[in-house]
């Protein structure tokens, strides 16, 4: 449940680093969402607005990426850290004014859904009622898949990542491939913020999407650049996480912070392990020049 | 024209550019928003200026970013990615704490005794990350993003154990006063020391009201060495060269492997040192149960960026970065805007940076166009 976000997140950066361009701005992406989210859900008083609404603003507030790095082909690390200072700022920013002053805003009357309704008595039913960000994040990875390697776009989206100049000699444009991804990119990154503040918690705090931005980054790089690997990675991260509270419940005698350690030092393990070199698409982050090789 | 052309092609100017873009947005973003820009600038520079403590605050706020800045632009040149700065800070405080909490010598053993465990600890954080890479060709940012998180649960332990858990607090036992090094503190409260202050008001106020300490002095000093071993030592050479071109470095026979690791160390160690200055320099000299992250490290990012990577680029910008979060409180205090607005200026500038790359470009051709009206 909690992996959503995640899931979203990290989809966002495949699709922005698959077309070659560095997102590390994810992080600011989620945090507008989130906020946009629970802002537009409270005063539409529908949770599904809201998540669109987040959607918009993650693709708005993406557009500078795009913009700072296709046209301006600034460097594409310093622009996504620019947007994860400016993201959270104007997310409090707003928040402020929405909310008179305070930074949190007020709780969303009705969050997004369970698919299997509210009050499950059955504790079978109960189990299996997921949030139903939980099936869209599963749904858009499938879709993200099915896209990058099945369909033409897919493959069109691919090369500018790896050779943009090849691509470019073929008549793809190779900017409008990356500045509609980054919009994408920018479009999930917002809704896995807002299905963080609809589904998870039902408003925006200072601290919601702390730091979730860049595991979704990690997850992104453990992954391998794909879609699948990315979710799978969220799933590890979640697992463990799910791992280390069942056994803070145990009451098995490891200290809590040990036991909070877990997902990351799984994570390296299972790096060094099975995963090694992870290789970025080779055009990643280098701005392309019309006419250079 | 030319002259134009001339200073356009300095990095500096873009950086300047970018400044003022910066407090461009800002003032139309508090402008829209209903607040009077003019009235929040000048609480802002009154906030950093008004007052000789003030200034000293500003010092001392941008010292312990200014060193995580020169980690992160270290490593920067070298093709290196330090997001794990903000780990090796953490480690770095909580081993400055620890020795300085368990030994107690004279200033002369103590002081370089506790700074240099924080870089120590610093050292192999970082040089984890390279030895990861090095060997097994692990992203870097993947693995350091992970022991930042380890770093932040391995002090609250450390904070937690029954040995340095101070009680009734969420705090751990200050490091012994041997190991200070602000600006003569024993001195400063005694009786003989009031009576002198008291005659010098300037005097007075900077050092009883702000920790004055020698971070700034020892930011600087490393800023110079960091210049110095990249550009005028033949191992500087070769970390540039692996940063411009690691394929090339290879072919050229420098060892890949062995420089990444070097310089993950280095990075890791001016993190940690930045830490123990902190915990030395600073009240309240000791480390505290975090809950998130204090974002030493990665404001650090953010200046490197600012400075263009450059080590004394590092200096100015660590002084604006601390200027700017320092005063920014009193926007919130003065005018009532939100001091998110400097986060916002902050991102701001550090966007328009990255966008002012391109004013160099422009001034090429700027001087193409020039020439060939010229002919």
């Amino acid at each position: 449940m909690y992996s959503a976000p995640l899931i979203f997140g990290a989809l966002a950066g495949v699709i922005s680093e698959r077309s070659g361009v560095v997102n590390l701005g994810i992080e600011g992406m989620m945090t507008v969402g989130a906020f946009v989210g629970a802002a537009v859900g409270y005063f539409s008083g529908n949770a599904w607005i809201g998540f669109l609404a987040a959607g918009i603003a993650g693709a708005a507030f993406a557009l500078l990426h795009a913009i700072a790095a296709v046209t301006f082909k600034a460097d594409q690390t310093i622009s996504g850290i620019a947007l994860n200072l400016i993201g959270p700022g104007l997310a409090l920013f707003l928040c402020r004014l929405c909310f008179s002053g305070a930074t949190m805003s007020q709780p969303v009357p009705h969050k997004l859904p369970k698919i299997l309704g509210d009050a499950q008595e059955n504790t079978v039913a109960q189990n299996l009622n997921l949030d139903i960000t939980v099936v869209l994040a599963l749904a858009t990875m499938l879709i993200m898949w099915f896209v990058l390697y099945r369909t033409k776009w897919g493959l069109r989206i691919r090369s500018v990542g790896e050779h943009p100049a090849a691509a470019d000699t073929l008549g793809i444009s190779v900017d409008r491939t990356r500045y509609i991804c980054v919009l994408v990119s920018g479009m999930l990154a917002g809704l896995g913020g807002a299905s963080m503040t609809l589904a998870v918690i039902q408003q925006f705090t200072p601290t919601a999407i702390s730091g979730h931005g860049f595991i979704a980054l990690a997850a992104v790089i453990f992954g391998k650049w794909t879609p699948q690997g990315a979710y799978g990675a969220c799933l590890l991260f979640g697992f463990a996480e799910a791992l280390s509270v069942f056994l803070g419940l145990k009451n098995v005698p490891i200290p809590t912070e040990v036991l909070a350690m877990l997902p990351y030092i799984l994570s390296i393990v299972v790096l060094v392990l099975f995963v090694g070199r992870s290789v970025a698409p080779k055009a990643d982050g280098l701005p392309y020049e019309k006419g250079t090789r | 024209m030319d002259r134009t052309v001339k200073i356009l092609k300095k990095p500096i100017t873009s950086t300047i550019i970018a400044i003022l873009c910066g407090f461009l947005v800002a003032a139309i973003v508090l402008a829209v928003t209903g607040y009077n820009p003019g009235a929040s600038f000048g609480a802002l520079f009154n906030g950093i200026l008004g007052r000789p403590k003030y200034i000293s605050n500003v010092i001392i706020k941008a010292t312990p970013i200014t060193l995580t800045a020169l980690s992160v632009a270290f490593a920067y040149k070298v093709g290196l990615f330090n997001i794990g700065s903000e780990g090796q800070y953490i480690v770095g405080a909580m081993t400055a704490n620890i020795v300085g909490y368990l030994c107690n010598f004279p200033p002369v053993i103590q002081i370089p005794l506790v700074v240099i465990s924080g870089m120590v600890a610093g050292a192999l954080w970082g040089g984890i990350v390279g030895f990861l890479k090095a060997k097994f060709g692990i992203h870097e940012v993947l693995t350091s993003i992970m022991l930042n998180w380890i770093a932040l649960y391995l002090s609250n332990l450390a904070v937690q154990s029954s040995v340095f858990h101070q009680p009734n607090t969420t705090a751990a036992y200050p490091v012994n006063p041997s190991s200070y090094t602000m600006l003569l503190p024993n001195w400063k409260t005694s009786d003989a020391g009031i009576a002198f202050l008291s005659q010098h008001k300037l005097l007075k106020e900077v050092l009883l009201k702000t920790d004055v300490n020698f971070g700034f002095l020892v930011a600087i000093a490393a800023a110079i060495l960091v210049w110095l071993l990249l550009y005028r030592s033949s191992r500087g050479y070769e970390l540039r060269a692996v940063g411009l071109n690691r394929d090339a470095a290879e072919f050229a026979g420098i060892s890949v492997t062995k420089n990444i690791v070097l310089t993950m160390l280095i990075a890791g160690a001016l993190s940690g040192l930045a830490a123990s200055m902190a915990i030395t320099g600073t009240n309240p000299h000791r480390i505290s149960i975090l809950s998130a992250f204090e974002n030493n490290g990665f404001n650090g990012l953010s200046v490197a960026f600012i400075a263009g990577s450059s080590p004394i680029g590092c200096i100015f910008a660590g002084l604006l970065f601390g200027g700017l979060l320092y005063g920014g409180q009193s926007i919130q205090a003065n005018i009532g805007a939100p001091s998110e607005i400097i986060n916002i200026m902050i991102g701001t500038i550090v966007f328009f940076v990255a966008l002012t790359k391109v004013v160099p470009a422009l001034a090429v051709r700027l001087e193409k166009r020039g020439m060939r009206n010229a002919k």
